[in-house]
């Protein structure tokens, strides 16, 4: 019995991965209206490139930005823009200016089944490909992708890892994706390999998805498939959070990344198994980013499955296909996201963007209440970035943010374990993010 | 479709453990102990523990009142301080005496510091340690066990410290007086909580089992105390089923409130209370030395927690540490 690889700490929360685990993606029909974000990425937001009034075809490009780090958007659906206005976001505090498109009935929605050869493409060229696609990490960060596979010099990359490991509870689009997409996870893991110039990646999955493993395996050791390069499948302990990229790259690799680095500092880039098929459908389909896998889930939801959106569905709408939710008195909670760190949402009116891995729905019977820190350790024993939790979250609540900085609070990736087994309920993740955000200099105005 | 959601922070999960489930944990698996006791000791043990619990609950009721604070009561915490502070004494110690210290326990040892999670000292040996010293006569009065729920006897006897200690100061030697499974079943006077290992010993298990308690306190105690009795020429198996080793490293040492929240720590932690429990036995004024070296390690919990931290993923290995 080989013993598996982990991280030092982290929290086993019930994976509750049996509502959707064993339903395959369905497809949902073409919402009517669609709210395109200009800002769905980690970087400067776009800006539009067509104008209310305009007809606009399904992949159309319609807003950019020529800033470095940004990623462009496209039209989800065939129809005319609507409005160019402020809209709800579900990763933000305050409305965001949205492209609204009304569809077009008479238009037929596009099978984008084409099978374009990349084989004499070069790095620089799949990488622009990547980047007119308007690709970003599907993970949930929403990096965009072409920036991430493109290291700065003097950067010496030697190690890709493909993260299959999906350790949120509830969340099983990835699960399903190398389950019922394996050949496209393939594809998309080679264009990456040659855009690295590197032979070989390893795919970390969670040994809680053993099909999806088997799977992978079955692949991976087919040479047929892979052109002289190849991939390893690196069964992992289950575990939250072995997803979160440090953890991960400290399994397979052994390696820490630096506090305060990045990851390609160490050798390693990092790419969520979503994008490898969002890759593939860039380059071989030439399909831009316009849909992604949600898994719809929780005890709120009439019939949780795996669907694939399109970008700028409102979650309204989404929940609808998912058969509506169950009526109840409990006050509820929306997630865009996994339950350790997903994002509450006020509204259903949100749209569905880039990073939208899931959205749940469950009965809050009580917000917990908050008692005195007890000093019993939990916290300092699971954290997975080898912090005092209970110290941050002390000096957070008394204002003292500098000390906060004594203690790493930079280097809290606010993954939620800590707040999980918290004894005393305490709010340790709104404490760190509020120490964070008190320690960045207001930008002079 | 509704509208009005509830917005927070992640995760919006928790665990199932918190501390009023903890506080509960711990007064379970202190029953074993509290049965074995009033079946050693008889209605004294009893009434020890009652009154110990009731002074502890109602003081920190009137407290909460006092102070102008939601009660606490509920989260359990007064229970097992009120428990625990009995488990300390002989179990013919006067009610009044329990009651004045239940009371001390409560409202200086941890609600004049503010409550929960602001104590320095562990309340229930604080409280011990105040009564030994206003009332010293009564507190060092040892019964033979009666092994009876209703035999009221109380026939004073020397506990084997007590002899090991008087034998000391005479420089004379003493035979083992109780043997290893006496002192492991509980046979033997002492402590009303401390004497019965096994119990002791099953709630412990149950306590580390749902990860109430960790287990770096415990074996560094425990196991300071037995490397530590070779040298100091003392038995080492009888040396760690003695006197309060069991109870002290278990259920008082390990204290979430005033114990180091740092794996690192909590070695350190436990073995500082073995080293200090073995040298106060050998060469100190007092026969156990439980009590004091917790209350002293107690002190030094906070300068652990800032000098004893883990290493940040990723930190330079030169990088200072937080100071």
């Amino acid at each position: 019995m080989t013993v598996l690889r982990t991280f030092r700490g982290g929290v086993h929360p019930p994976d509750h991965k049996d509502q959707t685990a064993g339903k395959a993606i369905e497809r949902v029909a073409l919402p009517a209206r669609v709210f395109i974000p200009l800002a769905q990425h980690l970087g400067v937001p776009c800006e539009p490139v067509v104008k209310v009034g305009d007809e606009v075809a399904e992949g159309q490009l319609i807003g950019d930005a020529k800033a470095a780090v940004s990623s462009p958007v496209h039209a989800s659906i065939p129809g005319i823009v609507a409005a160019i206005e402020e809209h709800p976001h579900p990763a933000a505090p305050f409305p965001v200016r949205a492209i609204v498109i009304e569809r077009r009935n008479d238009v037929a929605p596009l099978a984008w089944d084409g099978r374009a050869d990349w084989s004499a493409r070069s790095p620089r060229d799949l990488l622009a490909a990547i980047r007119a696609a308007g690709v970003v990490g599907l993970g949930g960060a929403a990096f965009p992708t072409h920036i991430k596979l493109a290291p700065p010099p003097p950067a010496k990359v030697d190690t890709l890892i493909v993260n299959g490991v999906e350790c949120e509870p509830y969340l099983t689009s990835d699960h399903r994706l190398m389950l019922e997409r394996p050949l496209e996870v393939v594809e998309g893991i080679r264009i990456m390999l040659r855009v690295l110039d590197l032979r070989q990646a390893y795919i970390g999955i969670e040994a809680n998805k053993p099909d999806a493993i088997e799977v992978m395996q079955r692949h991976a050791a087919d040479p047929a498939l892979w052109g002289g390069a190849s991939v390893q499948v690196v069964p992992l302990k289950v575990k939250y959070p072995q997803g979160a990229e440090k953890q991960l790259i400290g399994a397979i690799t052994g390696r820490a990344v630096p506090s305060g680095g990045l990851p390609f500092q160490i050798g390693v880039v990092v790419q969520n198994v979503g994008t490898a098929v969002a890759i593939c459908d860039a380059v071989v389909r030439g399909k831009p980013l316009i849909e992604r896998v949600v898994t719809v889930a929780g005890s709120v939801v009439k019939e949780p499955r795996n669907l694939a959106v399109r970008i700028g569905t409102p979650f309204s709408q989404v929940l609808e296909c998912a058969g509506g939710l169950v009526a109840t008195d409990q006050p509820l909670k929306v997630i865009m996201g996994g339950p350790m760190m997903g994002l509450a949402q006020h509204t259903l009116a949100v749209p569905v963007v880039k990073g939208t891995s899931g959205i749940l729905v469950l009965e809050e019977r009580q917000v917990p209440k908050a008692l005195p820190c007890v000093k019993c350790g939990s916290c300092v024993d699971i954290c997975p970035m080898g912090l005092m939790p209970n110290r941050l979250a002390y000096f957070s609540s008394r204002g003292d943010f500098a000390e906060c900085e004594v203690h790493h609070v930079r280097d809290c990736i606010e993954c939620g374990a800590c707040t999980y087994v918290c004894f005393s309920r305490l709010p340790i993740v709104h404490l760190v993010k509020y120490a964070k955000a008190s320690l960045v200099k207001p930008k002079k105005t | 479709m509704p509208g009005n959601f509830v917005v927070s922070v992640s995760p919006h999960l928790r665990a199932p453990m918190d501390t009023a489930r903890a506080m509960r944990l711990v007064v379970l698996s202190l029953l074993p102990t509290a049965l074995a006791s009033a079946y050693r000791f008889g209605p004294h043990s009893v009434g020890v523990m009652v009154t110990a619990v009731m002074a502890c609950v109602l003081t920190e009721g009137w407290c909460n009142r006092l102070f102008g604070k939601p009660l606490t009561i509920t989260d359990g915490s007064a229970v097992v301080t009120g428990l625990l502070f009995a488990f300390t004494l002989p179990p013919t110690t006067p009610f009044w005496m329990v009651a004045v210290g239940g009371f001390l326990a409560i409202l200086v040892v941890k609600e004049l510091f503010g409550g929960l999670g602001f104590n320095i000292f562990n309340p229930a040996l604080a409280a011990r340690a105040i009564l030994l010293a206003s009332w010293p006569v009564a507190l060092t009065t040892w019964m033979k066990p009666v092994n009876s729920l209703v035999s009221l006897d109380a026939v004073t006897t020397a506990t084997q410290l007590s002899l090991l200690k008087e034998a000391h100061r005479a420089a004379v030697a003493v035979p083992q007086t109780y043997g290893y499974l006496d002192l492991l079943l509980g046979n033997v006077p002492g402590s009303l909580g401390e004497t019965c290992k096994i119990t002791l010993l099953a709630g412990a298990v149950v306590l580390l089992a749902y990860k109430v308690i960790d287990w770096r306190i415990p074996l560094s105690f425990i196991g300071a105390v037995a490397l530590l009795s070779l040298p100091f020429g003392r038995d080492p198996l009888a040396a760690v089923l003695s006197g309060g080793v069991i109870l002290g490293a278990c259920f008082m040492a390990t204290d979430l409130v005033t114990s180091p929240s740092t794996r690192n720590g909590k070695l350190i932690f436990g073995a500082g209370c073995g080293l200090l429990t073995s040298l106060t036995r050998s060469y100190g004024g007092f026969p156990e030395g439980v009590c004091y070296s917790i209350l002293f390690m107690n002190c030094l919990t906070p300068l652990i927690d800032k000098y004893v931290q883990p290493r940040t993923f990723g930190a330079r290995k030169q990088e200072a540490r937080a100071s």
